[in-house]
């Protein structure tokens, strides 16, 4: 019985390489990005400011600062878990291998992987028996620069004026935050002056479609949804309505569902080809929206996903609770994708791009630092 | 800064699976162990670390992996190597049998021994499942157990959770207590109560938002909600996928709540699941539900011995069985096993037979995910969903033979070829693949109807790498 396994094996080969190969990451010029989204930081800010005054003495570094300061106070457990474990290991004492498995298991607990941890382990004991490092503080700049140098080629913001209209589409399990996540994107991209427009692509699951129209009438953005039905149906009228009207970026809502569900993964497979028949360069961006939570099946949801629906980009989520995110460092390991956005708190504003070193300097904050 | 694709020229096709399997993993050091005849605390040191790898790449917490090493080497050592197992073999029985006992033993159902309604709360992360898992609980509380249900959401935050619940409610088919988003949680389901005991339920059903354990506003929002309203069973519900932070979450929500169990939900994932083992030793407290599939029927009774093989990858063995039995004629599978036994030939008729039975069984997918690992690794080169095609195309070609040719394949030259593969739309080529396949198949059935069981295992061993 197991005889066809293998050739069927083989026969699917040219299958896999149809689909990936559309696949090929649309790599943005970070350059052009930077300075965009810094100037986008200060107006999302300003919005809030005035409904809430009085915490923000409105001095110029104070709203430059806000992105950062959000960044930390979101990581800020992260950091209570792994910097300030990492920091107390840190300081005190002569390096040992106990050192070092300490170190491991923090990765560890950090979800960063088996992998992951190893290699960033092993360099550091490259590093501590070729440098002659003698107290354990130094290592602790080694540990960060390995990890940003892990997280680094994840660092490509999305540029989004490629195309017009530019299409995202979202895809993920049950619950990682899809639908969430859409409302802050739109939210960011009219903040930067952009006109969106929502596609309630998620006709399986209860009330998808209203929380979706809600989130639309906050924003003050049209959501294209349709009674029931089939999703692709709804996307390519999205895609068309947003030709037709002149829109910036289309936000493509899918329905949660798990990589192991194939007719669900198939189903996806065809919305993408649909929104590609309504417009042949679209969809410009599929994003994959990742809990924080997850361990490390999210590698799984990466490569299944990749393979149904050519994933481009990825979104991490909830990373305002006690999880790590360290998830990140075995997926840029394992199976690297750019990550656009991460999520840290429950706020509109609170969807940021990812920066690899303030990631990973939120992370390394000592302890008392932590406070805010 | 460089493109992914130049520092990482295989962007796109990622990385190998890591999901090795334990046994596998163990296979390796077991070399080490060959010949001792009862495990040692020196011996096992090295395959008690791969036990250890493989829980945290199940996503088992670290701290509950430290207690679980220790609890195993214990148990381990001095145990005495049966001699029809190696000490590899032997290890990782003791290390399911720890596992199993953790998790718990025979199922616990749920607790309305209470003066009607009997309030369940419901209670866990955002995305954790809490909603589909009510019109679960809700739907087999009134199908199996004849109960009277209402369900009430006090999901005052997250837009529409309300019309989520009412929804699915109503596909439950269990009553909605219609709530709304000015009002107060406790407010919701107290008016909920009332209602239900005016209306003679039998079970109140109190659906929550999503809250961050170090939510402390929330914390303290839900804690007054349970003493407000004094659940009988207040159901802890985690998301399968959870990784190492489960410890901390299961902890916090112990701490606020007095749970009484937990959901499993998503368990129809490839996740391994590990974090169930997690909550488990970190709350105490009984895993009495499994959430399966989208469909409001997925829940089921949880088995801690077969989470204990999947947390191992050793696969659902138990599930697959069950699944198989469900699936096969028994008739006709006695017929067959006569016929091979008669010593007659297993021709193309008994290939099409195999095939769908096969796909009665709920298709390879569904078989695939219960195999363990190290087959559905052998197997898994196909890419998803293809397989299904292929047992389809199979079954055409096969139909577009006559009988005789089914029943003496080797009549089969190149004219009937030709004009069996034109009836089935197919090329030559995919027709000689089938008939290469089935003569593969009909040796195996050759050893198995001479030699047995064994001696086809071990051919099985050879096609299969990693396999001992």
């Amino acid at each position: 019985m197991f005889g066809f396994f293998k050739k069927s094996g083989k026969t699917s080969t040219p299958a896999d390489q149809q689909t990936d190969a559309p696949i090929e990451p649309v790599a943005p010029p970070p350059a052009e990005q930077a300075p965009i989204a810094e100037t986008a930081v200060p107006p999302a800010t300003l919005d809030a400011a005035p409904a809430a005054a009085p915490p923000a003495p409105a001095s110029q570094p104070a709203v430059k600062r806000s992105w950062a300061d959000r960044l930390k106070a979101g990581l800020a457990r992260t950091r209570n878990q792994l910097g300030g474990g990492l920091s107390s290991l840190f300081g005190r004492r002569k390096i040992d291998e106990d050192l070092l498995e300490e170190l491991e298991s923090t990765l560890l607990m950090a979800d960063c992987g088996i992998d992951a941890t190893q290699h960033l382990i092993d360099q550091l004991r490259t590093r501590w028996k070729k440098d002659r490092l003698e107290t354990a503080d130094q290592l602790q700049q080694t540990l960060a620069d390995g990890l940003v140098k892990m997280l680094a080629p994840l660092e490509q913001p999305l540029d989004v004026t490629t195309h017009k209209p530019f299409v995202i589409m979202l895809a993920g399990v049950n619950g990682s935050g899809k639908t969430t996540s859409i409302g802050k994107l739109a939210k960011w991209y009219q903040a930067q002056g952009k006109s969106v427009l929502l596609a309630a692509g998620d006709t399986f699951r209860a009330a998808a479609r209203e929380q979706l129209q809600t989130w639309g009438e906050r924003n003050g953005v049209a959501v294209i949804a349709q009674e029931s039905g089939d999703p692709a149906a709804v996307m390519f009228d999205a895609v068309n309505a947003a030709r037709a009207r002149g829109i910036d970026v289309v936000l493509a809502d899918t329905a949660g569902r798990l990589p192991t569900q194939l007719h669900l993964m198939e189903e996806i497979a065809k919305v993408r080809r649909v929104i590609n028949k309504a417009d042949p360069s679209a969809p410009h961006e599929v994003l994959l929206v990742l809990d924080s939570n997850i361990g490390q099946n999210a590698l799984m949801q990466v490569k299944a996903f990749d393979k149904a629906i050519g994933v481009t980009g990825l979104v991490l989520t909830k990373l305002d609770g006690t999880a790590k995110g360290g998830v990140v460092a075995a997926i840029s390991r394992q199976c690297p994708k750019p990550l656009r956005f991460i999520g840290v708190g429950e706020g509109i504003d609170d969807l940021q791009p990812f920066k690899a070193r303030e990631f990973v300097d939120a992370l390394f904050l000592p302890a008392t630092q932590n406070q805010r | 800064m460089l493109g992914i694709l130049e520092v990482y020229p295989n962007a796109s096709v990622c990385g190998p699976n890591m999901l090795d399997n334990l046994s596998q993993r163990l296979s390796r050091v077991v070399k080490t162990l060959r010949g001792h005849a009862r495990l040692t605390e020196d011996n096992i040191q090295e395959a008690l670390r791969e036990v250890r790898l493989a829980l945290l790449e199940a996503d088992v917490a670290l701290p509950v992996v430290k207690d679980f090493i220790a609890g195993v080497k214990e148990k381990a050592v001095g145990q005495e190597v049966i001699s029809s197992l190696t000490p590899g073999q032997a290890l990782v029985g003791v290390v399911h049998k720890e596992l199993t006992a953790l998790m718990g033993g025979a199922h616990q159902g749920l607790d309305l021994a209470a003066q009607p309604p009997a309030v369940i709360l419901m209670a866990g992360l955002q995305g954790a499942g809490k909603t589909t898992t009510t019109g679960k609980l809700g739907k087999l509380l009134r199908e199996r157990m004849k109960k009277k249900v209402l369900a009430v959401s006090t999901d005052v935050y997250r837009p529409a959770a309300i019309a989520q619940l009412q929804t699915v409610a109503g596909q439950a088919g269990i009553e909605f207590f219609p709530s709304d988003v000015a009002q107060k949680p406790l407010d919701i389901a107290k008016a909920a109560l009332d209602y239900a005991r005016r209306h003679y339920f039998d079970v109140l059903l109190v659906d929550t938002a999503g809250r961050l354990a170090i939510d402390e506003i929330m914390m303290a929002e839900i804690k007054d909600l349970h003493a407000g309203i004094k659940p009988i069973e207040t159901l802890f519900v985690v998301d399968a996928m959870l990784g190492q932070d489960a410890v901390n979450t299961a902890r916090a929500f112990n701490e606020a709540l007095p749970l009484t169990g937990v959901v499993l939900t998503k368990l129809d994932g490839d996740a391994r699941g590990g974090a169930a083992l997690s909550v488990r030793q970190v709350t105490g407290k009984p895993l009495k539900f499994a959430g399966v599939g989208e469909k409001l029927s997925g829940l089921e009774e949880f088995h801690p011995e077969r989470m204990a093989s999947r947390i191992l990858g050793m696969g659902d063995i138990l599930g697959l069985v069950e699944e198989a039995r469900r699936g096969v004629d028994e008739e006709k599978a006695k017929a067959f096993a006569q016929k091979l036994k008669s010593g007659k030939g297993f021709d193309l008729n008994d290939f099409k037979e195999q095939i769908g039975q096969m796909r009665k069984m709920g298709g390879m997918s569904a078989l695939m995910d219960k195999l363990p690992a190290q087959f559905a690794q052998a197997a898994g080169q196909l890419q998803g969903g293809m397989e299904e095609k292929t047992v389809g195309r199979i079954e055409g070609i096969i139909n577009s033979m006559t009988p005789a040719e089914r029943s003496k394949p080797e009549l089969l030259k190149a004219s009937r070829k030709r004009r069996i593969a034109a009836g089935a739309g197919v090329s030559v080529q995919e027709v000689n693949r089938l008939l290469n396949q089935f003569e593969q198949t009909q040796k195996m059935m050759k050893q198995f109807s001479k030699g047995g069981m064994q001696k086809m295992m071990r051919s099985m061993k050879g096609m299969l790498p990693g396999l001992r």
